[in-house]
């Protein structure tokens, strides 16, 4: 691993225009699409998860109703926290991979086409 | 007041006599041998430790699975394990919620977190934070916001290691308690210095394995025992404790309009102080790219999720199998279940082996809270604000590892003055102080462009200001059984987490801060944090193109 990435506070800016980037409409495309799904989401399941915390702090009869055999309704909710969590994981990553990645890697490829004396290290990685 | 003692608990009648369980030569020996294995992969790793990236960031050579799972060895402390397990037998449901706040705590990291963080900054939660502020102030509060929540965390780990060799060990008295403290210290300190991030890397990974391995082969055996049916695994718990409410919530938060409130307080903590725990953060930056830090995350959220469920099997099998009684009255308490629970299915040999690795648990999760602590002093404080970026990096892993060795000091004395207090609480407080002091500055100045260095000093202090004045005047402190000081009484805060009032307090103060602020921070910088963070430009080794 001879590169070491990243040094983004040794002042890089200078020789590329952020703010100009940050204008194009590919940068502004991957913005939406980052934001259009992670903020609704993450609404999502903050409001799930503390619906189920209210029920199971305030509603201690109804998270004890009987569903079947020994089983009752807050188990059943405290189970579905765990599966709406895994859900959404992989949505996320399946989005990511088909929305976000192709976006930021093309980007990315040519900022350092760009500019490759701020972004690729002489010694071959990138920097 | 500690989560354990809070009423619904049956307190047994008489002290049962205080036994050991299994053999204490057989859990030292399986110990030690993995003390000794670790030690070596941890020798061999340091081998090519030779830049601070390698040091603090194990030179960016890991990948998602791989990271993933150390991730996953990272968060499952002790207080997952046995206090989770020990709160489920205990408490039955209310324990349960402990595990759900941890897991579902992963999507903000997942979601909002990990990858623009892993994009921006180079060793430390610092460097993300300070990227577009003025350097110097905010460095110096998220250094400070970073000690303090690995001390807390470390005290709680510490405090672990004591109560769980008084069980294994049969070692009961406080000395013979603070010397095995010492020796978890000693070690964890060893480790960091020789093996640095890579070396931490691994032995989180090969506990990590261990440990879910160990959950999973005890979940599977108390299953087995009630016909793989979990209804009649509650049932066989519900017969055992004599009350059919611990399939139901409330037994431990539902008493009174406090305690509720206070089930409120530590649920806000826990779900936001995950994606702010600075040494869950500093493994971000252990992969080479942002996709491998996404990786990363999912492999974590799948083995945290399943270990979990691991648990709550664990928890109500204990409660079936032992009962409330037995393990409150062996030495060690509520944090005992999980290791009684393995003398009851696999005597002395499968509790050697899990006791093994839940002490490996307390040493590896030490470890890596200690190199956190460590980077933070010496990148942020020691060489960006006291020697002003003018040192060489191996002047500053050199500090680096003298910090170690004083953190390893300060943890071993914090440890032995914390004895006896939960487990599972003390990590919650952590949590709380994570979520006020770091969250809202990480978020805001990921996403909101106008956020200024005013509104993050005023939320960085203001939130972990605010987190340890309430815990100071909680009952955690004073004035309740359990209390830190006994004999006085100063809580005049009711609740015992803080997160309730302080986290809101720290996003308010942040903004605040800001529209206050006459002061506007560089647009260029804001433009270049944006787009690093998105496309991982300069931030990422050459590709395929």
């Amino acid at each position: 691993m001879g590169s070491h990435p990243v040094e983004p506070d040794a002042g890089s800016g200078a020789a590329v225009d952020f703010t100009e980037v940050q204008q194009t409409e590919q940068f502004k495309e991957l913005r939406k699409r980052h934001r259009s799904f992670v903020f609704p989401m993450a609404v999502f399941f903050l409001l799930w998860y503390f619906a189920y915390v209210l029920l199971a702090d305030y509603a201690h009869e109804f998270m004890a109703t009987p569903v079947f055999g020994n089983i009752n309704v807050g188990i059943i909710l405290g189970l579905l926290q765990f599966v709406s969590t895994f859900a959404i994981t992989m949505w996320y990553v399946s989005y990511a991979n088909r929305r976000l990645d192709p976006i930021a890697a093309n980007l990315r490829h040519e900022l350092e086409e760009a500019a490759p004396e701020v972004f690729v290290d002489p010694s071959g990685g990138k920097k | 007041m500690s989560i354990i003692t809070a009423a619904g608990i049956r307190v047994p009648l008489q002290t049962a006599e205080v036994t050991t369980v299994g053999s204490p030569v057989l859990n030292i020996a399986i110990f030690g041998l993995f003390v000794a294995i670790t030690l070596v992969i941890v020798l061999r790793a340091s081998r090519n430790n030779k830049t601070a990236a390698d040091y603090y960031a194990a030179g960016r050579s890991f990948t998602g699975g791989q990271n993933g799972t150390a991730i996953a060895g990272d968060y499952l402390s002790a207080a997952s394990f046995l206090g989770i397990v020990g709160a489920i037998a205990i408490n039955g449901y209310d324990g349960f919620l402990y595990s759900i706040g941890f897991l579902v705590a992963w999507l903000v990291a997942l979601l909002l977190v990990a990858e623009l963080l892993r994009n921006t900054g180079k060793f430390t939660m610092a460097d993300v934070l300070s990227f577009r502020l003025k350097q110097r102030p905010v460095r110096i509060a998220a250094a400070i916001t970073t000690l303090a929540v690995c001390f807390f965390y470390l005290l709680a780990q510490m405090a672990g290691a004591g109560g769980l060799v008084s069980l294994l060990l049969g070692i009961n008295d406080r000395l013979g308690q603070s010397i095995v403290i010492t020796v978890v210290g000693v070690l964890m300190i060893m480790y960091v210095l020789i093996g640095g991030m890579k070396g931490t890397t691994w032995v989180q990974i090969i506990k990590a394995c261990l440990l879910i391995a160990g959950a999973f082969i005890m979940t599977i055996w108390v299953l087995a025992l009630h016909g793989f049916n979990l209804s009649t695994l509650l049932g066989a718990a519900i017969e055992t404790s004599g009350n059919a409410a611990i399939t139901s919530p409330g037994l431990q938060y539902g008493l009174t309009s406090i305690t509720r409130l206070d089930f409120l307080s530590l649920a806000l903590a826990l779900v936001l102080g995950t994606a702010a725990l600075p040494h869950v953060l500093m493994r971000f930056y252990t992969v080479p790219t942002a996709k491998e830090a996404r990786r990363s995350v999912v492999w974590a959220i799948w083995l945290i999720g399943a270990f979990y469920l691991f648990t709550l099997i664990l928890g109500y099998g204990a409660s079936a199998l032992i009962g409330s009684e037995r393990i409150l009255g062996a030495p060690g308490g509520v944090n005992s279940a999980a290791p009684l629970l393995a003398y009851e299915l696999g005597g002395s040999i499968l509790l050697g082996l899990i006791s093994a690795v839940a002490f490996a648990t307390i040493l590896a999760v030490v470890a890596g809270l200690t190199i956190t602590a460590a980077a933070s002093f010496a990148h942020d404080i020691y060489a960006s604000v006291i020697r002003k970026d003018r040192v060489d990096p191996d002047g500053e892993v050199k500090v680096a590892r003298r910090t170690v060795v004083v953190i390893g000091l300060v943890s071993i004395a914090g440890g032995i003055g914390a004895q006896g207090q939960n487990v599972a609480f003390l990590v919650a407080l952590a949590f709380a102080v994570a979520a006020s002091a770091n969250l809202p500055t990480i978020l805001y100045s990921l996403f909101w462009k106008r956020f200024n260095t005013q509104g993050a000093i005023w939320s960085m202090y203001g939130g972990l200001g605010s987190a340890i004045l309430l815990i100071a005047l909680s009952p955690v402190v004073s004035g309740g059984e359990k209390s830190m000081i006994q004999g006085a009484d100063f809580s005049v805060f009711p609740l015992s987490n803080p997160g309730i009032v302080s986290i809101p307090l720290a996003f308010f103060l942040g903004w605040l801060g800001t529209v206050l602020s006459r002061t506007t921070e560089d647009p260029m910088k804001q433009a270049e944090m944006e787009v690093r963070s998105l496309t991982g430009v300069g931030a990422e080794k050459a590709t395929d193109h």
